[in-house]
């Protein structure tokens, strides 16, 4: 073949699963877990191509390295040791969504989910990202912050006084922000609008099927879910009962531990998921159940995180079972449909269309379960959202790391959201409803943004 | 090797900054394009935005004797896309818009960069119809379908994209810019430089605007799946109908292996058997409800054990869409793929799936083999792995007893991938001396400095 060589020389040992907390402890820049990766996963990848016209940063710079083959190849790269981890790459990993819509599109089967989980560790294991300021977020948020859920209770509470006083309204109003750097303002201005009550002030630890009992379930809920949406928690409480389930739900929860797997600190991620399996012993219930699809999508892979450890390896394929996001879980057990109120028949349905959690869609593949539930909803009529898994920008702490792309992203999705006509969108996950939450309010539009169960709790309320 | 400074700043003075990419990086995802195990660095990559762009990308490689590799999604099969030794890649994602669907004339005109699907939604927005589909179509652009000639599922009836192509805004090395062809049906004034385009695979010019012909859409279609015990009955169906003067618009075959990978990404519902057949009829409503019956006997007389149609457009669609997916959905068991586009005239069709099966048991390869058997268009895919040297050197070996016994047939080295790199070697068996002497002197009248895609189809 004339002058053109072939790609691959090195020849792997076999599998490695992903790294325990020993490896944490090795110096920054020794590990590497790409090349410890099982060789077959980063060579499933042959390049054909069919994920481009899928990636929403590929489509919109059009520009190889940000697409998941392109991404694939510096992995590659850097695992046959032709290529070093440098910030270039470590900042290619970064401005990748990790919306998994690749993974849908591609007919290898190509798992990128894994892929890019071991690249960002890669990344932070090498410090190439590293500078003081990134450190300190990182720190405060990561290792702090997100590590005990009573530190980010006590943040929401802070905010929550901050916009209850009439501090906030204050500050916008007063234009004092125009003094501070425009990310803080941009920042400020998309901080979430925190709940009066938090989930446990809402939701008893124990609360009973209403009529026959089926089933007995646990209820995850959730960080931000928990601060911003505690409203959500108690309407998936409320269907769950209603539907035959007695529903656990213990106070002071920790986090699933989602934010540190996808920011590349696995022996952190692997302390909150055994945190979590002692919390919700996975053998006392017939599910347990999560309302937010990015949280669902790793919380279905705890053995990944804890399959070297003898003492949870059994418990955490058994909790990676048991974890059922709320949608797949009405939808397999059956649910009573709720009926139209007499009064309202003669009333014009509200027009609702149905934006798709990329985690939902794409990492744990639950596309038909939300719409079906609506679909059972008297008063509604579902429309069809064009490019409805498409990413709406926010992917985790995206919005905030990445605004320019995120922007765009949300910009395409809203004006998809207008062209259907629907006064209301629904959506399974917190950062969804957040980020359009924001986008309908910058853009002065009067848009409901909804979680699926808080529509059918209405409905079984009315 | 790196950029001459010269080099360098005339591609930042011809375009934007960011649009000129250097870095590691940014280079190693140019390094291949959808062949299998091939790959090279290339020096730079450039966006061009325009001809004119492209024009000053030329003269200056000109002046620097950079090879340039114009490339679009980097899909190609052949490794037409690949860049040669110390390239500019020269990419057109970035040319990608639909400039006008004529509705009078039923013509498209759109930049090299619009992706196959962008046109053929273009032409369905405006009620028209743009029928090749080559199975990269979500993302391969309308410059590389030209430029590599493109097939597709419809082929059989709707012909591949030279039967589309009515102009082409081409610029040539030399940096001067060509316009040939126009919206007439009809033009026989001078030699059909467009047609000299149409295939040439990045050696001759740079395409950079086409004109496509659009058609009425078909009012009506029936797509049926037809499962087999045996892989010569799939074959004798497709005689049989072809015999019996239907022209349907799709045939397509898959095996066994092909069928199970399908199905395990697409899920679809296709049943494990050792063959299958997937047949389309359109036109208009009356005739494709006589062929779709025709057919559906001819299948079950060959002993067809089941003929199922699809319900509606939707599963129709998806059951395109999976057939699709099936060079890509092979690499779920093997992490090499290496397929090849061997066509023979469709008399021979029985014969040489025979003899592709038997070739595999000897080399004793792996295989899994699909395609548009419709037009005698196989794709006999070997399942390997790279790093196995010796099973890499069998699978080249059986290519070239495949590859002989297609020309022995009558029947052609690639139906549809190019001649790029892969098969370069035996395109002068294939073309014969007169034949390879005109291609030279064409190619060296167009590019005398030999900068254009160097070390592709022949040297």
């Amino acid at each position: 073949m004339d002058s053109f060589t072939p790609s691959t020389s090195r020849h792997h040992s076999d599998a490695s699963s992903p790294p325990e907390d020993s490896r944490a402890h090795q110096p920054p820049g020794r590990v590497s877990f790409l090349k410890n990766l099982d060789y077959s996963v980063v060579q499933q990848c042959m390049h054909c191509g069919l994920c481009l016209a899928t990636c929403p940063t590929y489509t919109a710079t059009k520009v190889e390295r940000h697409s998941p083959r392109g991404r694939i190849s510096l992995m590659r790269s850097i695992a046959d040791d032709r290529l070093k981890v440098s910030r270039t790459f470590g900042e290619e990993m970064y401005f990748c969504l990790g919306c998994l819509a690749c993974v849908t599109a591609c007919p290898a089967g190509v798992n990128y989910a894994e892929l890019f989980e071991h690249a960002r560790a890669e990344v932070e294991a090498s410090g190439v990202l590293a500078n003081p300021s990134r450190n300190l977020i990182r720190y405060f948020a990561i290792r702090w912050l997100f590590m005990d859920h009573s530190r980010l209770q006590l943040l929401g509470a802070g905010l929550r006084l901050y916009q209850q006083l009439g501090f906030q309204t204050l500050v916008r109003w007063s234009g004092v922000l125009r003094l501070f750097p425009k990310r803080l303002q941009e920042l400020e201005s998309i901080t979430p609008d925190i709940q009066p009550d938090f989930s446990d002030d809402l939701i008893a630890p124990v609360l009973p099927a209403r009529g026959v009992r089926r089933f007995r379930v646990a209820m995850l809920t959730g960080c931000a879910q928990d601060l911003i949406f505690s409203n959500i928690n108690l309407d998936t409480v409320e269907v769950l009962t209603r539907n035959g389930c007695d529903v656990i739900t213990p106070p002071s929860q920790h986090c699933c531990g989602s934010l540190h797997a996808h920011n590349g600190e696995w022996d952190l991620a692997a302390k909150l998921a055994r945190k979590q399996i002692d919390q919700f012993p996975p053998e006392n219930f017939d599910a347990i159940i999560t309302n937010a699809g990015g949280c669902g999508s790793h919380l279905k892979h705890y053995s990944k995180f804890l399959g070297n450890d003898p003492a949870y390896r059994d418990r955490a394929r058994l909790w990676d079972q048991k974890v059922k996001d709320i949608h797949e879980w009405l939808v397999q057990i059956g649910i009573e449909p709720p009926t139209r109120e007499k009064s309202n028949s003669g009333e014009s349905p509200r027009v609702v269309t149905y934006h798709e959690s990329c985690h939902l869609a794409h990492g744990q593949k639950i596309t038909s379960q939300p719409r079906k539930i609506l679909q059972m909803i008297p008063g509604l009529k579902i429309v069809d959202l064009p490019e409805s898994s498409w990413c709406c920008g926010s992917a985790g702490v995206y919005n905030i790391v990445q605004p320019e792309m995120a922007g765009q992203l949300l910009d395409r999705k809203l004006s998809h959201i207008r062209s259907t006509g629907a006064d209301t969108v629904a959506t399974g996950n917190p950062g969804c409803l957040l980020q359009l939450v924001n986008g309908a309010r910058q853009q002065g539009w009067s848009l409901r943004v909804v979680h699926p169960v808080t529509l059918l709790a209405e409905a079984y309320r009315r | 090797m790196t950029c001459s400074p010269e080099l360098l700043s005339g591609l930042r003075s011809a375009v934007s900054p960011g649009d000129v990419l250097l870095e590691p990086e940014d280079l190693i995802p140019y390094s291949f394009d959808g062949t299998a195990a091939l790959q090279q660095m290339p020096l730079a990559v450039v966006f061009a935005r325009t001809a004119s762009q492209v024009a000053q990308i030329l003269l200056l490689a000109g002046r620097t004797k950079t090879p340039v590799v114009t490339r679009g999604s980097g899909t190609g099969l052949s490794g037409g896309s690949l860049p040669s030794p110390g390239a500019l890649v020269l990419c057109l994602a970035k040319m990608d818009k639909v400039l006008e669907v004529d509705r009078a004339n039923l013509t498209l005109l759109a930049e090299a960069g619009a992706t196959t699907l962008q046109i053929a939604d273009a032409a369905a927005a405006a009620g028209l119809f743009y029928p090749p589909d080559p199975g990269s179509m979500k993302i391969s652009t309308i410059g590389g379908n030209v430029s590599e000639n493109s097939g597709g599922l419809r082929g059989l009836k709707y012909g591949i994209t030279r039967s589309y192509v009515m102009g082409l805004e081409v610029v040539l090395p030399d940096g001067e810019i060509l316009w040939t062809g126009n919206k007439c049906v009809k033009d026989v004034a001078g030699y059909s430089l467009r047609d000299l385009f149409i295939g040439s695979e990045g050696t001759l010019g740079v395409i950079t605007k086409v004109l496509l012909k659009l058609i009425p859409p078909p009012a009506a279609k029936k797509t049926m799946v037809a499962t087999y015990a045996q892989m010569d009955q799939a074959a004798q169906t497709v005689s049989d109908i072809i015999a019996a003067k239907i022209i349907p618009c799709t045939l397509e075959f898959l095996d066994r292996t092909t069928i199970r990978c399908v199905e395990d990404f697409a899920k679809v519902g296709l049943p494990d058997c050792e063959a299958l057949l997937l047949m389309e009829t359109d036109g208009h409503p009356a005739q494709v409800a006589e062929e779709a019956l025709e057919m559906e006997q001819i299948a079950r007389r060959n002993g067809a054990l089941d003929v199922r149609v699809a319900r509606d457009d939707a599963e129709a669609n998806r059951l395109a869409t999976a057939r699709r997916s099936a060079f890509s959905a092979l690499a779920r068991v093997a992490p090499t793929t290496i397929l090849e586009d061997a066509t023979v005239p469709r008399s021979e069709l029985a014969h040489m799936i025979r003899f592709v099966n038997s070739v595999a048991t000897k080399h004793n390869l792996r295989i899994g083999t699909f395609g548009h058997m419709g037009d005698g268009n196989l794709h006999p895919t070997f399942l390997t792995d790279e790093r196995n040297t010796a099973e890499m050197h069998r699978i080249e070996e059986a290519f070239r007893e495949i590859f002989t016994e297609a020309i022995r047939l009558g029947g052609t080295i690639t139906g549809e991938h190019g001649i790029g790199v892969s098969k370069k070697s035996f395109l002068p068996k294939f073309a014969g001396n007169a034949q390879m002497r005109v291609m030279r002197e064409l190619r060296r009248a167009l590019d005398p400095q030999g900068i254009l895609n160097p070390g592709k189809m022949f040297d």
